[in-house]
């Protein structure tokens, strides 16, 4: 590649000018004090962590890690993600608290860089971590807690879709149980989205019409309760039993948290299968062509760390939020210029001290020379002033 | 939201005319040609959709982005980019096969060189027989490449062979058959859900009656 121009910066990461700086920042300090609400304490782990370690344990694909060497030849990676991390600081930092306990994270992550528009390479997320409640009753909380986040973040609109790793493994498992490899194949094309491809080979193997029909119906388990009714007929052996009877709990309780307008049954919806164990979830804001939360049951990873545990978590992809709620109308402050000159700097900076501590205004300080008068000061309709392109609310003179 | 259209990315040319006639099979209101109009934006109230007219390879990616909510598109073009899409529906038209394509005297050569529209699709498929090769992307009349000595294989997509005989080549072997698929995003697969389900159902009964 040719040297970059001055302006370029690495594909796949952004700047962020003052407005939407501080519409990220309203987001994020929204959805933080929202979990805080509900007991969730922020944690901040560091941007860099070894590969073998959480790099390893992350849900996120080896080739889409940020990999960098370390002076000694070390391989580290930018997180991807704050789920990992967290497991490895419940496991050492954090392993005499007792648990449940309930953590809360922002922090920008990392992704190998690609070459193309939206294939972000740095993206903010807002999350929380329930480590160590194993029930429908945490799965239940965590998804409550992601609608109340989606609402505080202001996002009007949204459905969050469920599903459960357990229902179709446990079904794939009871059809196919002398048949892993056809398995292996059938949760591929599940996971790549392919159900044309799902379909064609499942038509292909040598199982009677009924585990066919079965097998594919799955393809419409979307809907409402009536869906956990469905699956209840075609789940046969214990684990698809056992999800679709957790999954009927966390409904449950979900009514309790009154959110079910927003939450939908979405049994084809899969994650990463050696990731997830449980039930997981998923948020989609009209207006939008991609998620802006996901999150699910990891029960497995912890021990990874050496402290085995359930946990749930989930989070929200605060800067694709940003692009779907409205701009935030927070109160600017009053802005005051304070020009002054070196005869009176004393009083002009102690008046701007006072500004800015007794009444909050934000307040900025312009010296102009002795005798040199500012004559570009203008008075715009809506009665703020004009100062050599900026508006401020008020301007005050100590200049002569 | 109830009276919002449904928006479908349709491919361009060839498959444009196979799809909207299938679109109309099952039932929806759709004039018959205007592909040839200009227009790259068509609303349909009447089918509850609205058309945008895109070039068949860029379908998925108006699709991913949440562009489209859902469009047709090759199995080929799915193959080659690799998009973030749900793959609803075969709909069974514009049915050909992607092969390779080489002279009939071919020989196995000391530095194959492979040319093709489908770099990704040609690539993947040689590494999972073990061979490695050059790819040489071109933009269309791959049939040239064997003729001149660019390569000496190509990976193209096959409808009736003429083209092939015409120019004295020979298909050597199936990669796989390609029809075009319905797809959607991922957002609009969950929150227009029904609207989508009934779109798949309706074609699906069009694709049974044939």
């Amino acid at each position: 590649m040719s040297k970059p121009k001055v302006f370029e910066k690495p594909s796949g990461v952004k700047d962020y000018l003052p407005e939407a700086a501080s519409k990220l920042r309203a987001i994020e300090w929204n959805v933080l004090q929202c979990m805080d609400r509900w007991g969730y304490r922020q944690i901040i782990t560091p941007t860099i962590e070894y590969y073998d370690t959480v790099g390893a344990a992350s849900s996120t694909a080896n080739e889409r890690l940020f990999k960098l060497l370390d002076n000694k030849g070390t391989t580290l990676v930018l997180r991807s993600e704050m789920t990992a991390p967290i497991a490895r600081v419940v496991s050492s930092l954090l392993k005499d608290e007792a648990l449940p306990l309930r953590l809360s994270h922002h922090s920008n992550v990392f992704r190998a860089i690609e070459e193309e528009a939206g294939r972000e390479a740095e993206f903010f997320q807002t999350g929380v971590e329930l480590v160590g409640d194993g029930s429908a009753e945490a799965d239940a909380e965590v998804v409550a807690l992601a609608a109340a986040c989606l609402k505080a973040a202001g996002v009007n609109q949204f459905k969050i879709a469920l599903g459960h790793i357990g229902f179709l493994n446990g079904l794939l498992n009871f059809h196919l149980s002398d048949r892993s490899e056809d398995e292996h194949v059938l949760k591929q094309y599940l996971l790549q989205r392919d159900y044309v491809g799902y379909r064609h080979y499942l038509r292909s193997l040598p199982l009677s019409t009924e585990a066919k029909e079965e097998l594919e119906s799955i393809l419409r388990l979307r809907g409402g309760q009536g869906v956990i009714m469905e699956a209840e007929q075609l789940a046969k052996d214990d684990q698809a039993k056992a999800s679709i009877r957790h999954l009927g709990e966390v409904w449950d309780a979900l009514q309790a948290y009154d959110v079910i307008d927003q939450v939908q049954i979405d049994l084809t919806m899969i994650g990463n299968f050696s990731y997830y164990t449980g039930l997981i979830f998923e948020g989609y804001a009209a207006e939008l062509g991609f998620p802006v939360c996901s999150g699910g049951r990891y029960d497995n990873l912890l021990a990874q760390f050496g402290r085995p545990a359930p946990a749930t978590g989930f989070a929200l992809a605060t800067n694709r939020i940003m692009q779907v709620t409205a701009d935030h109308a927070e109160e600017k402050s009053y802005r005051v210029l304070v020009i002054y000159n070196a005869a009176n700097r004393t009083q002009a900076i102690q008046a701007a001290l006072n500004f800015r501590e007794k009444h909050g205004y934000a307040v900025e300080t312009q010296y102009v020379g002795e005798a040199q008068l500012p004559d570009s000061i203008s008075v715009n309709d809506n009665q703020t002033y004009l100062y050599h392109g900026n508006v401020y609310d008020d301007i005050l003179r100590f200049d002569n | 939201m109830a009276q919002e259209l449904l928006k479908v990315a349709m491919p361009k040319g060839r498959i444009y005319k196979q799809a909207s006639k299938l679109f109309r099979e099952a039932g929806f209101e759709i004039p018959e040609d205007f592909d040839d109009s200009r227009k790259l934006i068509i609303p349909l109230p009447e089918a509850g959709m609205e058309f945008i007219m895109a070039k068949p390879a860029d379908v998925p990616t108006y699709v991913e982005y949440g562009a489209a909510d859902v469009g047709v598109v090759g199995k080929d073009v799915l193959m080659e980019e690799n998009r973030g899409v749900y793959e609803l529906l075969d709909l069974g038209i514009a049915r050909c096969r992607m092969s390779v394509i080489g002279l009939p005297d071919w020989k196995p050569a000391m530095h194959p060189r492979i040319a093709t529209k489908y770099p990704n699709v040609a690539s993947r498929y040689f590494r999972e027989k073990g061979q490695q090769v050059e790819v040489i992307k071109l933009n269309g009349s791959i049939e040239l490449a064997p003729l001149i000595g660019l390569a000496d294989r190509i990976v193209d997509m096959v409808e009736s062979g003429q083209t092939i005989r015409e120019n004295g080549l020979t298909e050597m072997e199936k990669m796989f058959d390609v029809t075009s698929r319905l797809i959607a995003n991922r957002v609009s697969y969950r929150l227009k859900n029904d609207t989508i389900q009934a779109l798949c159902d309706r074609l699906q009964l069009a694709i049974e009656r044939k």
